[in-house]
């Protein structure tokens, strides 16, 4: 196989462009499946049917092998084997596995088909099954990101758990003789006609010796009895008692605890340092340079994080501009056809097309992801093999990242996923682990616990890319006629993937996301086009990526355009959106909130937005009133449409979440650098919402999209615009920068 | 020192400056309060001093000769939990989770103190505890769920 390897990464490398010409490689090696892992080593009367389905004598075991950073996918996964598998939640282990290429995403590759999320032809399904299984050739991937693992399990986890109970009843056939059609399954056991149970794990030993059946056809939707039904999610008793260990609790016989001090100045040298004043300090065992900066190991996280502040260091300038206006400046200079990354979008003639114009310029700052949970690994080198106990969303890549620097083969070294104390995007990237992993190399035997100071979780984050839209959109006789649509930003993706050693062949899709593919199909003219930097910082996917900043600008220009035309702002939407999921998704939240009712009280004012993400149409409706004090959130509704609602009630979960989490950024988050350093060092400065600033968040999930979709990051991107919007609406002031709170006060 | 923790006597040998946070999770390896920001931003490493919540990582170990200190794992068991973490539960509350045990502990303080909280009673108390994953909205819901199963014992 490495020749179809070689052609198909090569294929992937031109991506989608390749498909028109024709590539020729086997249907069949794309569609072979991987060897499972668990069989590697599995003990006699162990039986395991597929990479997530383990029975042995003692036990069931599920294998969720995306990574869990709160969004509850560890449930689902194990929800999505168990409606066919026929077990209950509770009378099964669950566990993330051992990172193998046969739990690589097929479903990750689904957003670089070029095609718009929204067009599900045969030519668009095409192309995505084709790119999957590219992708599964050239570069078969773990990764936990793109709100895909919902789609990526959908499918598999059912047939996985189907494949197993069909392959438990024939064991229960041949121990009774019973004719398979004959058996039932129902709460781990295969049922006999007299109603006698064979238990499933009375059953391993038997079932270990036979081939798994194939072909097994899944059930209706309609005869399901967990997925779509409200359910404890399986982590929520641990994560109520302090008894979930995640990555930062992991104990282990004679670990010691390190913290590392890296210039803040990202990338920037370390021309010297003195470590004079914390060698001395109470339980400081070692002072290392490692690549880039200093580690200090100490028999306690404290100690380690009080004598690493007590270092003092000469650190060399930043590879960018130093101060943040330099930032904004570089980018207004982009907006042309030497920097154009992409027109991703145009119908009709924008500048031909008739109407009265309005322009805006939009600013969309850099933001940390602060995840609770600083950044941490831990790691124990032997002569032999490596361990580390980490969470991380791009699992092989962790351990090819740590065998690079250890030098052991990477089939000795083992990622032990943990739960993760939030991400947003942090835990796709690898300094951390890097930098644990050279520790513990230099400490052989010694396992080490590093962690991040939240100080440099802070100043070591690469944030979300810095973006600026301009748009000039046209209305004419009391309706939209035009929008164009210019966004320019560092490069998000060839930052990222730079760091994962990868080229990102093609435009940076993120520089357009949530703005070409935005359906408006009744709108006669439109133009989207994206501009690309990378002499800015360093940054990384935030939640929700390009279509956060890209969506702001847009929805913000097309709702300064509808108040022009003197149009109503929900109306105008549905009028121009012409794509039958999304109007649904409007219509809806325009029904939750009674967008039609009584006229709003005093100082009252609502916005809407939409925004389309990763597949999913969500619109929001913001309310404010614009008291003495300032803006006071009322409430909020939002409705959204996943194709299939797995479990309602995290979907509800995610829907506030993700609502608070765009909201709180869009009000007072931002990172601006001076002297080459980010500003803001802990969450006085950069804090997101609280609970005294939260209101009402209502939400409605609608399922007319034919596909299935995620829903870790839809809910931001139209949160941010519909308060701003709502501000307009309850104060006549348009505000067209984020954090908002630079401009107007809030209670 | 000599250090009550859930009812466990200990003698630890650390800096007076040392903050509880860090006695806690690295001298005896009880996890549940979490490390956030170390600067009393984000209330993850909440636990109850003598039954009053506080940042454990503002609290040294000079200031607790004898104290007592509860945590979450203090608080409740999975198999004999507290109220507010029944509601916790019943509720969902949690996403990444990392917060929650701050936030309960908190919950819990105030409700030992206030047994029907309004929500501006709920705002005040609880505005100090960061959830960056957003779940306010649930946890609102489970302290007043939590004051009424606290009022039918």
């Amino acid at each position: 196989m490495p020749s179809i390897g070689k052609i198909a990464r090569r294929t992937f490398l031109i991506g989608s462009a390749a498909v028109v010409g024709g590539v020729a490689f086997g249907v069949y090696a794309a569609r072979r499946p991987f060897d499972n892992p668990n069989l590697d080593g599995l003990p006699d009367g162990s039986a395991s049917f597929n990479p997530w389905v383990i029975v042995d004598n003692q036990k069931i075991t599920l294998i969720a092998s995306h990574a869990d950073k709160g969004q509850g996918i560890f449930s689902a996964q194990a929800a999505l084997i168990a409606e066919e598998l026929d077990v209950d939640l509770d009378q099964v282990d669950i566990s993330f596995g051992a990172p193998d290429k046969a739990y690589y995403n097929r479903a990750a590759t689904d957003a670089m088909a070029g095609y718009p999320m929204y067009d599900n032809s045969p030519l668009a399904q095409g192309v995505r099954g084709f790119l999957g299984g590219v992708g599964k050739l050239a570069l078969p991937m773990m990764i936990t990101g793109g709100s895909s693992a919902i789609p990526d399990s959908y499918d598999k986890l059912r047939h996985a758990g189907a494949t197993a109970r069909e392959t438990l009843k024939l064991a229960a056939s041949q121990q009774s003789g019973v004719p398979v059609d004959q058996l039932r399954t129902a709460h781990g056991a295969v049922i006999m006609p007299d109603g006698t149970e064979l238990a499933y794990t009375a059953l391993a030993g038997l079932a270990a010796k036979i081939e798994p059946v194939t072909g097994v056809s899944l059930r209706d939707p309609k005869d399901w009895t967990i997925i779509g039904k409200p359910r404890q999610r399986v982590d929520m008793v641990a994560k109520s008692t302090g008894t979930l260990t995640y990555g930062i609790d992991f104990r282990t016989e004679g670990m010691l605890h390190a913290t590392v001090k890296m210039n803040p100045r990202q990338g920037g040298a370390m021309r010297s340092y003195d470590a004079s004043a914390a060698s001395d300090m109470p339980g400081v065992i070692e002072i290392l340079e490692i690549t880039g900066g200093v580690a200090v190991v100490a028999n306690n996280t404290w100690r380690a994080i009080q004598a690493a502040n007590a270092i003092e260091f000469d650190w060399g300038d930043a590879p960018y501009p130093a101060e943040q206006d330099q930032h904004w400046q570089h980018l207004a200079g982009m907006f042309n056809d030497q920097h154009l990354n992409a027109e991703a979008r145009v119908e009709g003639d924008v500048d031909a097309a008739e109407g009265q114009e309005v322009a805006g310029e939009y600013r969309s700052p850099y933001i940390a992801h602060a995840p609770l949970e600083p950044l941490n690994a831990t790691i124990l080198v032997t002569d032999e093999r490596v361990d580390i106990w980490t969470g991380h969303q791009v699992q092989m890549m962790v351990e090819q990242k740590v065998a690079d620097i250890t030098g052991h083969d990477v089939d000795n070294v083992h990622l032990h996923n943990m739960f993760i104390g939030g991400s947003f995007g942090h835990r796709l990237e690898f300094e951390f682990v890097k930098q644990a992993a050279e520790i513990a190399n230099r400490m052989r035997g010694t396992p080490i616990q590093m962690t991040y100071s939240r100080e440099e979780d802070f100043a070591h984050d690469f944030p979300r890319h810095i973006t600026m839209g301009r748009g000039v959109a046209k209305h004419k006789d009391g309706r939209v006629t035009s929008l164009d649509v210019q966004i320019a930003g560092q490069s998000v993706m060839r930052s990222q993937m730079g760091r994962m050693g990868l080229s990102l062949p093609g435009p940076d899709a993120q520089l357009h996301e949530g703005a070409w593919d935005a359906p408006m199909f009744n709108l006669p003219n439109l133009r989207v086009r994206s501009y690309r930097t990378e002499a800015l910082a360093p940054v990384s996917s935030w939640r929700a990526v390009g279509a956060g900043p890209n969506v702001f600008i847009y929805e913000t220009l097309l709702d300064e355009v509808i108040h022009a035309a003197g149009a109503d702002p929900l109306e105008e939407r549905i009028r121009l959106m012409g794509h039958d999921v999304s109007v649904k998704v409007l219509e809806a939240v325009g029904d939750m909130c009674s967008w039609n009712g009584a006229q709003l009280g005093e100082g009252k004012g609502r916005g809407v937005a939409y925004g389309f993400a990763f597949g999913v149409a969500v619109a929001t409706v913001v309310e404010v009133t614009n008291t003495d004090a300032g803006i006071r959130l009322d409430h909020v509704w939002l409705a959204a449409d996943v194709g299939k609602v797995i479990d309602p009630v995290n979907l509800e979960n995610l829907a506030q979440g993700g609502t608070v989490f765009g909201l709180g950024h869009a009000i007072n988050c931002e990172i601006t650098y001076s002297d080459g350093m980010a500003e803001q060092d802990n969450y006085h400065a950069h804090e997101g919402m609280r609970m005294w600033q939260c209101p009402p968040i209502e939400f409605r999930a609608l399922e007319n999209n034919p596909q299935i979709r995620g829903f870790g990051e839809p809910p931001i991107p139209p949160s941010a615009p519909a308060l701003g919007n709502a501000i307009f609406a309850a104060t006549g002031q348009r505000i067209r920068e984020m954090p908002f709170y630079n401009h107007i006060d809030f209670v | 020192m000599r250090l009550i923790v859930n009812g466990g006597t200990y003698e630890v040998d650390v800096e007076p400056d040392m903050p509880l946070l860090w006695i806690l999770r690295d001298e005896l390896n009880i996890t549940g309060p979490k490390y956030g920001c170390g600067i009393a931003q984000c209330g993850a490493c909440t636990v109850h001093v003598d039954g009053t919540a506080v940042r454990s990582c503002q609290v040294v170990a000079g200031d607790l000769e004898g104290a007592e200190v509860t945590t979450i794992e203090g608080l409740g068991q999975p198999r004999s939990l507290h109220a507010v973490q029944q509601a916790w539960i019943e509720h969902q509350v949690a996403q990444c989770g990392y917060c929650q045990a701050g936030q309960i502990m908190q919950a819990a303080s105030l409700l030992s103190m206030n047994p029907d909280p309004t929500d501006g009673d709920i705002d005040a108390a609880m505005s100090g505890n960061l959830c960056r994953c957003g779940t306010y909205p649930r946890i609102r819901a489970a302290i007043h769920a939590a004051a009424k199963k606290l009022q039918e014992v």
